[in-house]
């Protein structure tokens, strides 16, 4: 579990982060929703210690993140994996060495070893016969999975995902949304997803912060976005005239 | 203007303390160091060798024009193009067109791992960023740069070969007996100390240029230029320091 306390973020006088109080949980998926600009990425950057938080306490279970020295914030890390927003693959490097990349780094397995591992959550997200591609030979949409593979080859207890199914068609979004559910779950993971995409929001909303103006204004799970009043998440979730029509006949129709 | 300076320089201490820590797995950083050693020194020999030919072949044909109407015997010609090669032709101007190639890839390849995350990346599996970035940059440096100066200094004494005694200014007898006069290898070991001092110079300034970029594509074309700049003047610098040092 993670828990923030207070967080700040102030770059050059502009408030960006205005004091947010939240907890992360372990085995779920944990949501971070806002529109553009809200300060997700910030919120997500500050968790994994990539910005510091101008004030506010991090902890990782029983571990107070801002105490750490460089040392023991890079052993912490081994068991934190992230995808980027714009997946961030060495380039120079084909997929088999990308997601091997961590375990050549701090393991001390053998070559056989190694490239099980790595066949292994490779097929995790659906991706075989890549190995000898770069990623400039891959779609989008398998950058983001060869992203999830290196992030989960260390067998991370954390794992964060910035927008992980932004760009993509519905069907492959719901289809890597499904995947880090599954990873979630499988092996009790505390996972954090940044998104403003409204279908991940409906189904792999286990826990909900949203932020609006650097302030968290609603928590909760999928199942209570429907009847929530609070007007900043609805304006956001059900944005379109359509989707407000649908809304509306959705609590109708449960409501008789 | 100060205060900015002094923010660099501190910056740019601490990145360098960072860069030489303990590496967290030998064989990655191995493995890193010896792509570098290929990429610096095979890479930059061709260029090396031609404007090394050039540097001896024109400092030979100036000298041999000074020379024409002096009492000064013919033969120093080989002396002086040795000495003014080993002393400072070879490692300076060298290493100031390495601080081009060498600087400038090394500054745009870390900026662009800045830019596109790769860096954060790392940093997230817990890499140490800076040493793993910069730790084999340095050491293959150190290594391979002398070897090059050393081989300009060689092939530099060549070309002044080439362009007095075909051409007739002096017998290959007389340029031979030039070069083999008046040694002194204490000159030798000066040439080593620039070579390595340059080295680290033109390393380990655009990686800090480029560790540290922002921005976008036009950042990063100003941090590959400054790289150069910067490196250019602090290698002068230190020529200039090591000459007063070393020679009183
Ligand atoms: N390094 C920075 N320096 C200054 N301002 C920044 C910096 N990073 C982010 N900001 C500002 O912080 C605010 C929040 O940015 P952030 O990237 O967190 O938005 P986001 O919620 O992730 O948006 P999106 O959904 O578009 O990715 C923006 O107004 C942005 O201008
Ligand atoms: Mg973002």
């Amino acid at each position: 579990m993670i828990r923030i306390e207070s967080i700040r973020k102030s770059f050059d006088e502009v408030e960006v982060l205005k004091g947010v109080s939240a907890s992360f949980e372990q085995g779920k998926t944990n949501l971070i929703i806002g529109k553009s600009g809200a300060g997700k990425t910030v919120m997500l950057k500050i968790l994994v210690g990539l910005l510091r938080p101008t004030a506010g306490d991090i902890w990782y279970d029983q571990t107070n993140f801002g105490q750490l020295d460089k040392r023991q914030l890079r052993e912490l890390r081994m068991d934190v994996g992230m995808l980027f927003q714009g997946s961030a693959l060495f380039d120079s490097m084909t997929v088999e060495e990308n997601v091997r990349f961590p375990l050549d780094m701090f393991t001390n397995k053998t070559a056989k070893e190694k490239l099980d591992r790595v066949n292994y959550c490779l097929e995790r997200v659906n991706l075989e016969g890549v190995n000898r591609k770069y990623p400039s030979e891959t779609s989008g949409g398998m950058q983001k999975r060869i992203g999830i593979a290196r992030s989960i080859v260390l067998e991370p207890k954390y794992l964060f995902c910035d927008e992980p199914n932004s760009g993509l068609d519905p069907t492959t979004a719901l289809l890597i949304d499904e995947l880090i559910v599954d990873i979630t779950r499988e092996n009790n993971i505390t996972t954090v997803i940044n998104t403003h995409d409204m279908n991940s929001v409906m189904e792999i909303g286990d826990n909900i912060i949203l932020l609006h103006l650097g302030e968290l204004t609603w928590t909760g799970n999928k199942d209570e976005v429907l009847e929530s009043d609070n007007q900043v998440l609805q304006d956001f979730i059900f944005a379109s005239p359509f989707l407000q029509r649908l809304r509306r006949a959705a609590l109708s129709s449960s409501g008789e | 203007m100060n205060l900015n300076f002094l923010y660099n320089f501190g910056r740019y201490l601490v990145l360098l303390r960072t860069a030489l820590s303990r590496p967290e797995k030998f064989s990655m950083y191995w493995k890193e160091t010896m792509r570098q050693m290929n990429d610096i020194g095979v890479g930059s020999l061709v260029i090396v060798c031609l404007i090394s030919v050039f540097i001896g072949a024109v400092t030979a044909v100036q000298f041999a024009y000074q020379l024409q109407d002096s009492f000064v015997p013919s033969y120093y010609i080989g002396y002086i193009v040795r000495d003014s090669t080993i002393i400072e032709l070879a490692p300076t101007i060298t290493c100031l067109v390495l601080a081009g190639k060498v600087g400038s890839n090394i500054a745009a390849e870390s900026g662009g791992m800045r830019q596109k995350e790769h860096i954060d990346a790392m940093e997230i599996m817990g890499v140490n960023t800076a040493a793993y970035l910069i730790m084999p940059k340095l050491i293959a440096a150190l290594f391979v740069i002398p070897l090059l100066v050393c081989t300009a200094a060689v092939v530099s004494i060549g070309g002044g070969y080439l362009s007095s005694v075909p051409t007739g200014w002096i017998t290959d007898a007389e340029y031979i007996r030039g070069v083999r006069s008046f040694f002194e290898p204490y000159y030798v070991f000066m040439m080593f100390v620039k070579a390595i001092v340059f080295a680290f110079i033109l390393t380990t300034v655009p990686a800090y240029q480029g560790y540290y970029v922002r921005g976008g594509s036009i950042e990063l074309g100003q941090a590959s230029t400054q790289a150069v700049v910067y490196s250019d003047i602090l290698i002068l610098l230190a020529d200039y320091l090591i000459a007063i040092l070393l020679t009183v």
